[in-house]
């Protein structure tokens, strides 16, 4: 395993970004918000990734993450009057801060343990922003973020959005394909075998939190600014619902796969919510489909349907 | 003073005890075997030995240090290689990457690294990017022995290496773990396959019921046919 990508998906890659940075040139609001919306959320969808794709365990918590990069950014721009250079790493590294605090307790467990401790964190942080007032606003949402003026036009902000997201995406990917990324997948694998190699299971759990929880902080911190807001349903448990069926939907032993739930199941609850107003319905069926037909997500029906017409040649 | 010392060990999954009070040592060098039948105890000693299930009772040395209840990635660190029954490898990573994961630098610079891995094992150096799920199981069994020698273990335990493979695979097996004696790496064997275990050992114990029934060297073993009768035939 090693950091460069094969051919096929680097010439997707460009392609995707290309596209990507030719939206602003099509003068579509609608187009330009969507597609800022759709690169926050594939952040936020390849971040937890890294626990579940990788590491082996399942986070029900990840919006806790994602809430506290978008609260604390916001608050440090606004209430503080921080600059942005300043409040953003500020607001990630707490993210990371608070990954590890939680990751320190939650990886003494595994499985259905792990995961309701993950839920159990998450829930205590969204109780914190919506008892805590006088800082986050409590359930009125912390409304009026100051962005910074260069930031305050939409195209402007769709491109610090995109190198931002890429920026990430691309360290995500080095991560992964590195030999701590290896080393995850033993751990995910087995971990007593694992362990008995030699690898502290524990502290690769551990790390693996810590690498998810920092760039959910960074997806949070650009949507509290995209939104101006920030709001106590980002760090409820149907946020992390919502991000945990995106990266089942793409496909979550892939490094793209969760990219492709986030942008599918988005567009999905867009164009669903003009016809209905019943989208949990709709995201349950689209559950079931996945536990029932897509184990391995979209991705994985990708593979499957590939190997169908090599093998019918 | 012995490489490894396990003295008077009690072990037990729950209310199960399996083990009652085994002991044995194993000097710098040596190959020491643990024989005997299905379910005497030969896989509990070793998970007791790297930390897998920890001893409730007696004490496990390794050079000096007390390991008994010490975590497995902390008794492989010290130099414990543990190379467990069934071949479990890591099937979604390839052969190349299975080795790198367990690659710890020897601290005499004189130690395993994939070229010299590859010399033991020449099959592994021509399916190094295959993952490791499709590999045959002699393959399999080469490639979770060379995964712990990545490690630079000074003592290594193979749990029932040629359970399950072809004799063809198990002769050359065998001569491979040879090869690992004469460069001088101590070795604890778990073997039902007595040919193997009287070719390899310095020394053999027999385990019966969780207790060490047995201790001779092979020609001991070779000389007490009725020995053999009593604790090693169905």
């Amino acid at each position: 395993m090693g950091w460069a990508m094969p051919r096929g998906v680097l010439t997707t890659c460009i392609l995707v970004l290309v596209a990507l940075a030719c939206v602003p040139l099509m003068e579509s609001r609608y187009l330009i918000d969507l597609s800022t919306e759709i690169l926050v959320y594939v952040l936020f969808a390849l971040s937890l990734n890294v626990i579940i794709g990788f590491s082996g365990n399942v986070s029900f918590g990840h919006a806790a993450y994602f809430a506290i990069g978008g609260y604390a950014n916001a608050i440090l721009l606004t209430t503080y009057e921080w600059p942005l250079f300043l409040s953003f790493p500020a607001a990630v590294v707490l993210s990371a801060a608070a990954a590890a605090f939680v990751a320190y307790f939650c990886t003494r467990l595994t499985d259905i343990y792990f995961a309701m401790l993950t839920l159990a964190f998450s829930m205590l942080v969204w109780a914190i922003a919506f008892k805590w007032r006088s800082v986050t606003g409590g359930d009125d949402g912390f409304v009026g973020v100051n962005v910074p003026e260069f930031l305050n036009s939409r195209v402007p902000f769709f491109y610090f959005t995109l190198v931002i997201v890429t920026t990430s995406i691309a360290t995500l990917w080095m991560i992964c394909h590195s030999a701590f990324g290896q080393t995850l997948i033993a751990v995910r694998e087995n971990l007593t075998r694992a362990g008995f190699i030699g690898v502290n299971t524990r502290m690769m759990r551990c790390a693996a939190f810590i690498v998810a929880g920092t760039f959910a902080g960074v997806a949070g911190a650009i949507f509290a600014m995209y939104n101006r807001g920030v709001y106590t349903e980002s760090a409820f448990w149907t946020e992390s619902a919502q991000v945990l069926i995106m990266t089942l939907l793409g496909g979550m032993y892939s490094v793209f796969g969760p990219a492709i739930g986030a942008t599918t199941l988005y567009l999905l609850e867009r164009f669903a919510n003009e016809y209905t107003e019943y989208w949990p319905t709709v995201l349950g069926v689209i559950l079931l489909v996945i536990v029932l037909v897509l184990p391995e997500g979209l991705v994985g029906l990708a593979k499957r349907i590939r190997g169908h017409i090599a093998g019918g040649n | 003073m012995p490489q490894l010392e396990v003295h008077s060990i009690h072990t037990s999954y729950g209310l199960s005890q399996v083990l009652f009070g085994i002991s044995f040592v194993v000097e710098p060098g040596e190959v020491v075997s643990l024989i005997g039948r299905n379910g005497v105890g030969k896989t509990t000693t070793m998970r007791s030995i790297i930390g897998l299930t920890h001893a409730t009772m007696g004490r496990i040395t390794f050079e000096g240090t007390n390991i008994t209840r010490m975590a497995a990635h902390r008794i492989s660190r010290l130099g414990v290689g543990f190379v467990p029954e069934e071949r479990r490898i890591f099937p979604q990573l390839t052969v190349w990457e299975n080795l790198d994961i367990a690659r710890r630098p020897a601290n005499n610079g004189n130690g395993w690294d994939e070229e010299r891995v590859f010399s033991l094992f020449p099959d592994l150096r021509d399916i190094q990017s295959r993952p490791g799920g499709v590999l045959s199981g002699g393959q399999q069994q080469m490639l979770t022995i060379a995964r712990s020698l990545m490690n630079n273990p000074r003592l290594l335990l193979l749990d029932e290496p040629s359970e399950g493979l072809a004799p063809k695979v198990v002769e050359d097996l065998r001569d491979q773990i040879k090869a690992l004696k004469d460069s001088g790496l101590s070795i604890v064997l778990a073997e039902q396959n007595l040919s193997f275990v009287l070719y390899l050992s310095d020394r053999c114990h027999i385990l019966e019921k969780g207790e060490v029934k047995y201790s001779g060297t092979p020609n001991d073993l070779r000389a007490n046919p009725d020995v053999l009768e009593r604790y090693l035939t169905l």
